[in-house]
This record gives C-alpha cells, sequence and structure tokens, in this order.
C-alpha cells in the first residue's frame, strides 16, 4: 500500500523526466559545448579535429586584441557633447538605482540585475559614442545596436501606425491588412534578394526614378550608413507586418464601451489613443517589442545578402560576424562572438522585460 | 593489398583510356558521383553539361553540387574531416590542396594520372603538372582550367585616343584617368575607365597581389611575394606594398560608383558590354569578349601580362628602389613584371575515403574532363570558366578561330597567357597551411576596410602584418617558413 503510494508520487517526475532530460541535452548541451568552444582553439586534423584550451584568449582578441576593430570598433575621440550625453546617462542610472533602493522593495538579486544592466548599458552608450566619432568605426557590436535600437523602433512606430489606420472603420481594410502581412510569409532571404533587386539603382525597377534625381552615379551600397539605412529599410520591410498584426489584435481588443463613452464626452482622436488605447494595448505592446528585440539581435540574412557585410565590415551584423568567423573554420572566435552576443541580448532583453514589461502589466493590474 | 590496389588502379585508368572509343563496356553503371564545386555558371557549367555524355559513355551519373564560393573551401573540409563524406569529388583551388592533403583527405593520383595515356600528361604545361597538381612530389589534382591574371584593354578606344598597351601601372592609371566618362558603348552614357571587382567576400583579394607583385618581387619566382623568406616576416608594411596600395585605390576613382560591391561577374559583364576601358582579370575576358550573344567588344579587347613598376623593394630597407641591372634581372625595357598565377585553374581531386569504384568513376570523369577532346573546346568558351593550360591549347590556333577570335586576338590573348606562363619572374600564389585565412579572412578584409575609407594605407598594412604574423604564431613560425620556402623551391 505504501509501496503504491510511493510509485503514485513518482509517477509525475517519472512521466516528465524523459522530456526533461531531452530538453536539458539539446539546449544545455549546445550551450556548454559553444562554452568550451570559446575557449578553445578548433583545428580540424586527420580523422576528426583537435581542440585546444586558451582561456580567455578567444575574448582577449575581440576586446582588446586583432580583432577589436571588428568586434568593438576602431575608437575616436569623444566631444564635450558626448561628456555630457555620458555624464546624463550616468546620473540617470543613478538616480533609477536610488528610486530602487529608497522604494523598500529592493532584493539582492534585483540590485545585482539592475547594477549588471545599468553598467552595460553605460559601457555600450560609451563604446557607441567612442567608435561613432571620427576617425572612429563601429565594429559589429555597436552597428548590432543600431540595428536593433533604430529598426525595432522604426517598426514599432510603422507597425502602430498601420494597425490604428487599419482599426479604424475604413473601406477596403481587410485587403490592406492582407497586403500589409505578406512581407512576413516570405522567406527572409527571398526579401533580402528582392530588397537587392528593388534597391538596385543602376539596374532596379526604379532606376528610372533615380536617374530623374541624378543619383545614377550613387551607390548606396559603397557609403556605411546608406548601406545601413538600406539594411534596416529592409528589415522594416520584413518585420513590421508582424508588429502591425499583434498590435492590431490588441487595438481591436481595446474596451469598445470606454472609448464611445470618450467620443460622446467630446475627446478627440489623440486623447483616446492617450488615455484608452495605449494603457490597453501597452503590455501587449511591450511583449511584441520584447520578441522583436530578441530576433533584431540575430539579423544575418540581410546584411549577408544585400551587402556582404559591406562595404568594409560597415553593415556587419554580429550574427554575420560570428558566421563569417565559422565559415572560415575559427570555430573558438566563434563561439566567443556568439557568447557575447548571448551576453548582451540576455541582458538587454531581461532588462527590458523588468523594466519596461512587466511594469506595463503592473499598471494594467 | 598493394596488387588489389594496382589491379584497381590499372582498371580505372584503362577505362578512363577507353573513354573516347566509342561502344566500350559501361563499367560505371549505376555508380554517382557528388562532386563539388563553386555556385557558377563558370566551372560548375562544363561539368553540369558534360556529366550526362560522360554518362552515356561510362555510366557513371556525376551529381554536381554547388555552394558560394566564400564558403566552398569550408564545406569541403567539414565534410571530409567530420567523416560525414557525402562529397566524393571537388574542383577547387589548388592552394587549398595544403590544408587537404596534410590530414590525408585527398587520393594519391600519381600513379593513376601516371598511367593515363588518354590524358596526355604532357600536353599540360609543366606549371600546372608539376607545381599547380602536386604536393610534395606527388599528384593530387587534376588541372582543368589555366590561372593568370592579365590586363585588358578596349584596343579601339587606346587607338583612337594614342595610348599603348600599360606596361606599367602608372600607364594604367594614366589611360584610365584618360578615357573615364567617354561613351565606349554608344549608348551617350559616359562610361568607366577601369572595372575592376573589388567585392569582399568573393574573389577579389587576389587582385591587390597582381598589382602588388610587380613592386615586391623582381628577382625571378623562387623570391616570393608575400613573406621574407628568411624570417617569414609578412611583406605587406613596406613602401612597395604601400605603392601597390595606392595604385589600387586610385583605379576605383575611374571605376563604376558600386565597384567596391563588385564581383568578378559583374565587372566582366560591365567590360564586354563595353562599359569600361581597362580591367583586370582571369583568362575569362578573352573568350567572353567574343561571345556573339552577348558581347559588344569582339575584336576589340586587347590582353596584356600584368603591368609592373619601375621601382622595386629593396627588402633589407623596405623602401622602393630604381630598376637596374641587379635590383630588376628579369626587367623588361626597365619595367619590373611580376605575371600572377593567381589562383592556380580549377582542378579536381578526389575524397581518399569515397567507395573504390566511386574513386575510379571520379577520376575517370576528371581525365575525360581535361582531355584535349573536351578541354580544347572548353576553353575557347566563356561560360565555362576554364582557360588555356594544355600546350596544345596555346599551339592550334585554329580552335581559336572557330571559335569567334580573330586570329590577331587570338595570337594576343594566347601570347599574353604565354608570356605569363613563360615569365622567369612569376608570382605563385600562396601555398601555406591556412593559406585561406591569409588571404581570404585577412588579406580580404583590410583591403575591404581600406576600400571602404574605414581606414587609411597604413592602418591597412598594419593589419594585415598583424594578422599574417598572428597566424604565423598560431601555426608555427618556423612550420609555415618551411612550407614557404619549399613552395618556392627554396631549401
Amino acid at each position: 500500500m505504501r509501496l503504491s503510494a510511493w510509485a503514485d508520487r513518482q509517477a509525475a517526475a517519472v512521466m516528465i523526466l524523459p522530456a526533461v532530460l531531452i530538453l536539458l541535452a539539446f539546449s544545455l548541451f549546445p550551450l556548454l559545448a559553444s562554452a568550451y568552444l570559446a575557449l578553445s582553439r578548433f583545428s580540424l586534423a586527420a580523422g576528426g579535429y583537435k581542440i585546444r584550451f586558451v582561456g580567455t584568449r578567444n575574448f582577449a582578441k575581440l576586446l582588446i586584441g586583432s580583432e577589436q576593430f571588428h568586434f568593438l570598433g576602431t575608437f575616436g575621440r569623444l566631444s564635450v557633447l558626448d561628456y555630457l550625453i555620458l555624464g546624463l546617462a550616468v546620473a540617470s542610472c543613478g538616480y533609477g538605482l536610488w528610486r530602487y533602493l529608497a522604494g523598500g522593495r529592493a532584493g539582492l538579486l534585483g540590485l545585482a540585475g539592475r547594477l549588471i544592466a545599468g553598467l552595460l548599458a553605460l559601457a555600450l552608450l560609451a563604446l557607441a559614442l567612442i567608435v561613432l566619432n571620427a576617425p572612429g568605426f563601429p565594429g559589429s557590436l555597436v552597428v548590432t545596436l543600431v540595428y536593433v535600437v533604430a529598426g525595432v523602433a522604426l517598426q514599432f512606430a510603422l507597425g502602430l501606425g498601420l494597425a490604428l489606420l487599419c482599426a479604424q472603420p475604413l473601406k477596403g481594410r481587410n485587403f490592406f491588412r492582407i497586403v500589409f502581412f505578406i512581407p512576413l510569409m516570405v522567406t527572409p532571404v527571398g526579401i533580402a534578394y528582392a530588397f537587392r533587386m528593388l534597391a538596385d539603382m543602376g539596374k532596379g525597377p526604379f532606376a528610372p526614378i533615380w536617374q530623374l534625381f541624378g543619383l545614377a552615379q550613387f551607390s548606396w551600397a559603397s557609403d556605411p550608413w546608406s548601406a545601413r539605412l538600406v539594411v534596416m529599410i529592409g528589415d522594416a520591410w520584413q518585420w513590421t507586418p508582424f508588429l502591425f498584426l499583434v498590435l492590431l489584435a490588441a487595438i481591436e481588443n481595446q474596451p469598445r464601451d470606454q472609448v464611445e463613452a470618450a467620443r460622446i464626452d467630446g475627446a478627440s482622436s489623440f486623447q483616446i489613443f492617450r488615455d484608452i488605447t495605449w494603457p490597453a494595448i501597452a503590455p501587449v505592446a511591450a511583449t511584441v517589442v520584447l520578441i522583436r528585440l530578441i530576433e533584431a539581435f540575430k539579423i544575418i540574412d540581410l546584411p549577408n545578402v544585400l551587402t556582404n557585410g559591406g562595404p568594409g565590415i560597415a553593415t556587419e551584423s554580429l550574427t554575420l560576424h560570428a558566421f563569417i568567423a565559422w565559415r572560415t573554420q575559427d570555430l573558438g572566435a566563434s563561439a566567443a562572438v556568439g557568447y557575447s552576443l548571448l551576453f548582451v541580448a540576455t541582458v538587454t532583453c531581461v532588462a527590458f522585460f523588468n523594466l519596461v514589461a512587466q511594469r506595463t502589466r503592473r499598471h494594467e493590474a | 593489398m598493394k596488387l588489389r590496389a594496382w589491379l584497381s588502379g590499372t582498371a580505372m585508368v584503362a577505362m578512363a583510356s577507353l573513354l573516347t572509343s566509342v561502344g566500350q563496356a559501361k563499367d560505371f553503371d549505376g555508380v554517382t558521383v557528388n562532386v563539388m564545386t563553386f555556385t557558377g555558371p563558370q566551372i560548375a557549367e562544363p561539368l553540369q553539361r558534360r556529366g550526362p555524355d560522360f554518362e552515356a559513355l561510362t555510366g557513371a551519373k556525376i551529381n554536381v553540387i554547388t555552394v558560394p564560393f566564400s564558403d566552398l573551401y569550408t564545406k569541403l573540409l567539414t565534410d571530409w574531416a567530420s567523416g560525414t563524406n557525402s562529397i566524393d569529388a571537388a574542383v577547387f583551388a589548388p592552394q587549398w590542396m595544403v590544408d587537404y592533403v596534410g590530414p590525408g583527405y585527398l587520393e594519391d593520383l600519381t600513379d593513376w594520372a601516371a598511367a593515363d595515356t588518354a590524358l596526355q600528361a604532357d600536353d599540360i604545361a609543366p606549371f600546372f603538372r608539376e607545381f599547380s597538381q602536386t604536393y610534395n612530389g606527388r599528384t593530387y589534382l587534376l588541372t582543368l582550367d589555366g590561372d593568370f591574371q592579365m590586363v585588358y584593354y578596349r584596343t579601339d578606344l587606346f587607338a583612337e585616343a594614342g595610348l599603348t598597351a600599360p606596361a606599367t601601372w602608372d600607364d594604367y592609371l594614366n589611360a584610365a584617368k584618360t578615357l573615364h566618362g567617354k561613351d565606349m558603348n554608344g549608348d551617350g552614357q559616359g562610361d568607366y575607365g577601369s572595372c575592376i571587382a573589388k567585392k569582399r567576400n568573393a574573389q577579389s583579394y587576389w587582385m591587390i597581389t597582381s598589382v602588388a607583385g610587380g613592386f615586391i618581387q623582381a628577382k625571378g619566382t623562387s623570391e616570393g611575394v608575400f613573406f621574407d623568406s628568411a624570417s617569414m616576416a609578412p611583406l605587406v608594411n613596406n613602401e612597395a606594398f604601400g605603392a601597390a596600395l595606392d595604385v589600387y585605390t586610385a583605379t576605383t576613382q575611374y571605376g563604376p560608383p558600386d565597384e567596391i560591391n563588385l564581383d568578378v561577374g559583374d565587372t566582366r559583364s560591365l567590360f564586354t558590354t563595353g562599359r569600361c576601358a581597362l580591367t583586370l582579370d582571369w583568362g575569362d575576358i578573352g573568350t567572353l569578349a567574343i561571345d556573339p550573344e552577348n558581347s559588344k567588344v569582339i575584336d576589340k579587347v586587347g590582353s596584356v601580362m600584368l603591368p609592373g613598376s619601375k621601382k622595386v623593394l629593396d627588402r633589407a630597407s623596405g623602401k622602393l628602389v630604381d630598376c637596374d641591372a641587379n635590383t630588376c634581372p628579369h626587367a623588361i625595357d626597365g619595367v619590373n613584371r611580376a605575371p600572377f598565377a593567381a589562383f592556380g585553374g580549377w582542378s579536381g581531386g578526389i575524397n581518399k575515403a569515397a567507395d573504390a569504384k566511386v574513386k575510379q568513376a571520379a577520376y575517370a570523369f576528371f581525365s575525360y574532363m581535361s582531355q584535349p577532346a573536351q578541354s580544347n573546346v572548353d576553353v575557347t568558351i566563356g561560360k565555362t570558366g576554364f582557360n588555356p593550360y594544355r600546350i596544345s591549347q596555346f599551339d592550334k590556333i585554329d580552335q581559336w578561330t572557330k571559335a569567334g577570335m580573330s586570329e590577331a586576338a587570338a595570337k594576343d590573348y594566347l601570347g599574353a597567357i604565354k608570356a605569363s606562363l613563360d615569365s622567369p619572374n612569376m608570382v605563385l600564389d600562396l601555398r601555406i597551411p591556412k593559406n585561406q585565412a591569409y588571404q581570404q579572412v585577412v588579406l580580404d578584409t583590410a583591403i575591404a576596410r581600406l576600400l571602404a575609407g574605414e581606414i587609411d594605407k597604413t592602418a591597412a598594412m598594419q593589419a594585415i602584418e598583424a594578422g599574417w604574423n598572428e597566424l604565423n604564431e598560431d601555426e608555427g613560425v618556423d612550420e609555415q617558413l618551411g612550407f614557404y620556402k619549399a613552395t618556392l623551391g627554396q631549401k
């Protein structure tokens, strides 16, 4: 009887165990194996391969060694304005931390998380400022941050705007909903090739327009910022529908009675948006931005197909950097770049989740 | 075991020899050979086109698998090293052979080739037969293509402007400057003085060595252009390499606006459609220019051995010094020229771990592709990407005139390749372990950053030097020096 009861108690764990083991094998093993690879030098040898432990050499190469230009970038000089911006950022972080500590709900884990997130944010801001100043040049880390911050902001603005438009009782809005949704259904490499063709100023379908404006001799792919802009536009073309779709669903689920009551009371559209729609969709908006942030950190297909990472290394994202290192058999460096990306993306996304997404939910509650 | 190997080799060689005869038994019925090469259309095209003919003759099905050029080296290495062995044979760059032979991935073809009379190995130019195909005196590859970089120019435009074929890089720049902006194809729009493929992660990283060769190597092939053969110090941070970088960046002023993103296919298309006065490329331009369907420059193309310099590197001081009998013993009219055997010509190698019958079929296929009956036709067709490498291909002008080249153009084109091939100051491509990382990663990235304006000339030279030194240290300076000297024929 006791044995049967004991078996009953263990049954759940036994049933779940295979699934847990499989999950661990497929998630933890690659993580641990690539962590070891990041600390090693890999080379192919007769009958297989050799892995030699080199400690933190791969990371040192990225941070202070021969690949620093590629990962962090080439350092320029900070201006007075940059120092002011940095000072303001330090003060903001300090103020946020003080508020957290003074709030009476501070915990050790929360403090550690905020410290890590704050220090990383300050370090990334300082890095961005120093490499974006002459004679500096951004490496794959800052280029990725540009794609993430500017790209996701652009996609969110466009997605929200389109969702607000399509939520209006307009004629033919279902048609536009489908049209806006199509780019999301196309394979990313297909999008990249299609966009490469569209953006070709010499032979593309819009070439006559460029010629009309005297831009036929301009090559966007030869200028670092125009090349990055085209990558971001391509990314926006691909991903805006995702934000549009989710935000549209959120807008359509907002409390209709409140909107109608506000209209009867004479509230303007902006007031309705600010006081009813935005609070209603904020948790969904924060979640969808979080999902996009995670995806945006991994951008590779567009810069790879559109510009091959060029001109120079101007459009190379961290994932493309890791891929190129892998392709040239430098698996240690590739894993080190991958782990750096994992660290930055995890801290950013966890911080966003705790500081933004969770907060919107608290407001909702 | 030896007897079995001998019998199998003999059977295979006999098979290869019989390929040209009609009515043979299909010894390779049911055999499929997976052959990997790069995404063409060049190189893959003749393999795909002739695969069915070969199957009809032998029964062996040739399955051509293509990957982008930048992935080819790694795909082969990972497939063979991991033991996957899904690729039975490949057509790739001979300079990568050093990384494939060392661990034992490639089949030794020495005895097979020696017994293969249909191959007519003596007809293959000695450089390809004795250097490009071999490693440590053993044959591991069969050459399918001969590769030298040369300069091509528009003879009609040069004659009009009173220019002569460039002998120095200064001549090249002067001609490019003179002709840049002129309408070269009659469409009413200005065209380009020079078109050179400069795309990163593509096939552009050989171009800078083509320019630098004449500045750095003056005392013959055994001197080498990449490293000091006494110390393994990279020869990339000195006045000579700096001068080459100046020339290379200056050509961009006279090129298309997006030149730094153009691959060789793009510049070839621009040149053959009449949009460029000059270009630097492998032998493909010569045959692409006579393609009646696509070329607008038929019989308007001159070919010339790579231009050179009147100043060369003094290796002791790192400075440029004037050419004289002592500093430039091989100079022509006071100009040191160093034709670059870039790449070495696409060649076929066989996976040692493949099934014995599949290996025999793969060898028979490469032999078939290389035999004069096929090869002498393929080298005259632009889209194949194959350039002449057999003596008979240089000697028999009629096969070129039959393909649409005028006799004068054929003599000019073949003469330029032959002059390069016969030059005592020919530059050999890098063939030390990890050469792909030296060139396709370190050199390519630094040059791309220089062209994009990310760094200046000094920083580019320092980046290449630091990267190459780091690789030397990783692989072992003495070991790499040993390989380098062996490549150059030094002891």
